[in-house]
């Protein structure tokens, strides 16, 4: 057969077409990994009912023991540490999607081409998120369906919600880089490691007063905690409250906290995959 | 392409990864349209080399050119006119093949259309049409390979490196490859293959550069390599294993060179130069020492003898084989 040889298009020269490049090719990224999902529609609804199924576990299971500050409703008070707490577990999606393209040469295989190089890591930040929006939904809903209701309007809850993207945003950044450095998707059980205790360790579903001294004091200042609180005072929810600093300024620390992470973990992902080439 | 009529162009690159020295004065020169070779052990530097030759690694010194564009200073311009194909096939194991080749395409920027015809096209090519829509998952080892070589040939690029592309595979898989790359040498591609089997190198390059510790040491075509070491190979197969210590100084007289012992397999083998009297020779003087010999038999070396003799270790041990001289 003849096969015609595609001719290769002129490389970008202006910024904008540069900047069009870079979209372009982010978005075949991100394409690729959508079209995961439509490859795995199994493993998708799995990853969005495992946290529904928490919930009811925690709503109907233990809630009945559970006394709840000012005499609130437990699922009221449940529904803002699981929001936050779907969006922490996400690490781990990035972190194995990550490593396991470094891992089979696939990375290498991009760097090899022609493409933005920004492309690779914006796609993969891009598809992550949509899938973060796409499990926040479900869980509102099963919130919803439970009997979890916003009360402050819907400008909060918005706020609120883009608290959470936010915190899963920093995080993201935190999954990109373990995976540029660990470069083996089996090392997800370290990750696991470091976001369990990050989602346990906070105020979702004990208070920091109860626990030891020490404790507490890590729980109060968890980057989760302050993401929990805040969403919990913008969605009218019950919560802990608190005397320490950082319980009375929950709402600034949800915003530091994944602004500090991102000054933090941004940069460091953007110099180890340059540094991937040394 | 380089003015000099040379696909690739390596000048003393050197890279150091703590304290071993991967690369050290690698210096490689492939002519245009032609396939090189790169034969060595396992941590001899293949790797490192393509990949700095492939802009995905920066020298620490030296420099290189490929299709004429210097890898460090203008790698954007060389990564359009190379194709890559890795130790690991660097797919998505998820999408399909079909997906794979346009989602490379899209990358290179071809446009929807074009980037769909195009991955239409190679499967035909590579025997791919009927389990494009497949994910990649469910492959053989050998069609993975096949699509990775679909992958890395998008823009047809006129210099194409091969890492080990058949390492892993089974017999049948390796034949698929081999063909394929048969294949597009016979359309004009540059290929520099790296191969740790003597086997691979024999069959699929013209030139071959035997590199160890970070350098190339020998180069030349399969045969110019061969008869560098000396030639012809007298192998002998003896009754009893005993006899070997003489059959070994016996062949070592007549030959005038260093003979290879084999205890358990009784096997003794000398390099000669003029074979057809060394050989008469060496079957009269074994009969007159009462050496019985069970099998006598002339032949050119093997390239892991060549290896051997080159490098002081066979291909693909790590360790020194210890007392043969280079």
């Amino acid at each position: 057969m003849t096969i015609t040889t595609p001719a290769a298009p002129a490389p970008p020269r202006t910024m904008a077409s540069r900047l069009r490049w870079a979209l372009a090719d982010g978005w075949t990224i991100t394409h690729r990994d959508l079209s995961h999902w439509a490859r795995r529609p199994a493993q998708v609804i799995v990853g969005l009912l495992f946290p529904v199924m928490v919930v009811l576990m925690f709503a109907y299971l233990f809630g009945g023991g559970m006394a709840i500050p000012g005499g609130g409703d437990y699922r009221e008070f449940l529904m803002p540490g699981m929001f936050a707490m779907t969006m922490v577990f996400g690490v781990e999606a990035t972190f194995t999607a990550v490593s396991a393209d470094i891992a089979k040469g696939v990375t290498d295989r991009f760097r090899s081409l022609s493409m933005a190089p920004s492309a690779v890591v914006v796609g993969r930040c891009a598809a992550d998120l949509l899938n973060s929006v796409l499990g926040l939904a479900v869980m509102i809903a099963c919130g919803l369906a439970v009997g979890w209701r916003w009360h402050e309007g819907p400008g909060p809850a918005l706020a609120a919600v883009g608290l959470l993207l936010l915190l899963r945003f920093a995080l993201l950044w935190v999954g990109v880089y373990l995976g540029l450095v660990m470069n083996n998707p089996e090392a997800v059980m370290a990750v696991q490691i470091l976001v369990w205790p990050l989602a346990f360790l906070s105020n979702t579903f004990a208070s920091p007063a109860t626990m030891p001294g020490w404790l507490g004091a890590i729980a109060e200042w968890n980057p989760m905690s302050a993401t929990v609180s805040a969403t919990r005072e913008l969605f009218g929810n019950p919560g802990w409250g608190g005397d320490s600093w950082a319980a009375q300024n929950a709402p600034f620390l949800a915003l530091a906290w994944p602004l500090l992470l991102l000054v933090v973990f941004f940069p460091l992902s953007v110099r180890r995959y340059r540094t991937l080439g040394r | 392409m380089g003015s000099t009529g040379h696909a690739i162009v390596a000048e003393g690159l050197r890279k150091r990864y703590g304290d071993t020295e991967a690369l050290a004065g690698f210096d490689l020169a492939v002519p245009e349209g032609t396939v090189c070779g790169l034969l060595g052990p396992n941590g001899a530097g293949k790797t490192t080399a393509v990949r700095v030759l492939t802009t995905l690694l920066r020298p620490d010194a030296g420099r290189a050119e490929v299709a004429g564009f210097d890898v460090v200073r203008r790698p954007e311009q060389a990564r359009y006119r190379i194709g890559l194909v890795g130790q690991h096939a660097a797919l998505d194991e998820v999408l399909s093949g079909r997906q794979n080749l346009v989602m490379f395409g899209r990358l290179y920027h071809l446009g929807a259309a074009r980037a769909r015809r195009r991955a239409d096209e190679l499967l035909e090519r590579f025997g791919l049409a009927d389990t494009g829509d497949k994910p990649v998952e469910r492959y053989s080892g050998g069609m993975r390979r096949r699509l990775d070589l679909a992958a890395s040939l998008i823009l047809a690029p006129p210099v194409l490196f091969l890492d080990e592309p058949t390492t892993g595979l089974d017999p049948r898989g390796r034949d698929e490859v081999w063909q394929a790359v048969t294949s597009l040498v016979a359309g004009g591609t540059t290929v520099l293959l790296t191969t740790q089997y003597l086997e691979e190198a024999d069959r699929l390059a013209g030139t071959i550069c035997v590199m160890d510790a970070g350098r190339v040491i020998a180069e030349g075509s399969p045969e110019e390599l061969k008869s560098a070491i000396g030639g012809d190979q007298i192998d002998l197969v003896l009754r009893d294993a005993g006899q070997a210590g003489a059959a070994a100084a016996i062949a070592e007289r007549i030959a005038g060179a260093r003979a290879e012992r084999d205890q358990e397999d009784r096997r003794v083998c000398v390099p000669v130069r003029d074979r057809v009297t060394a050989l008469t020779e060496m079957v009269r003087a074994l009969d007159d020492a009462g050496v019985q010999v069970e099998d006598i038999a002339l032949r050119r070396p093997t390239l892991d003898e060549v290896f051997l003799r080159l490098t002081g270790h066979r291909a693909g041990a790590s360790e020194p084989a210890g007392e043969v001289a280079a």
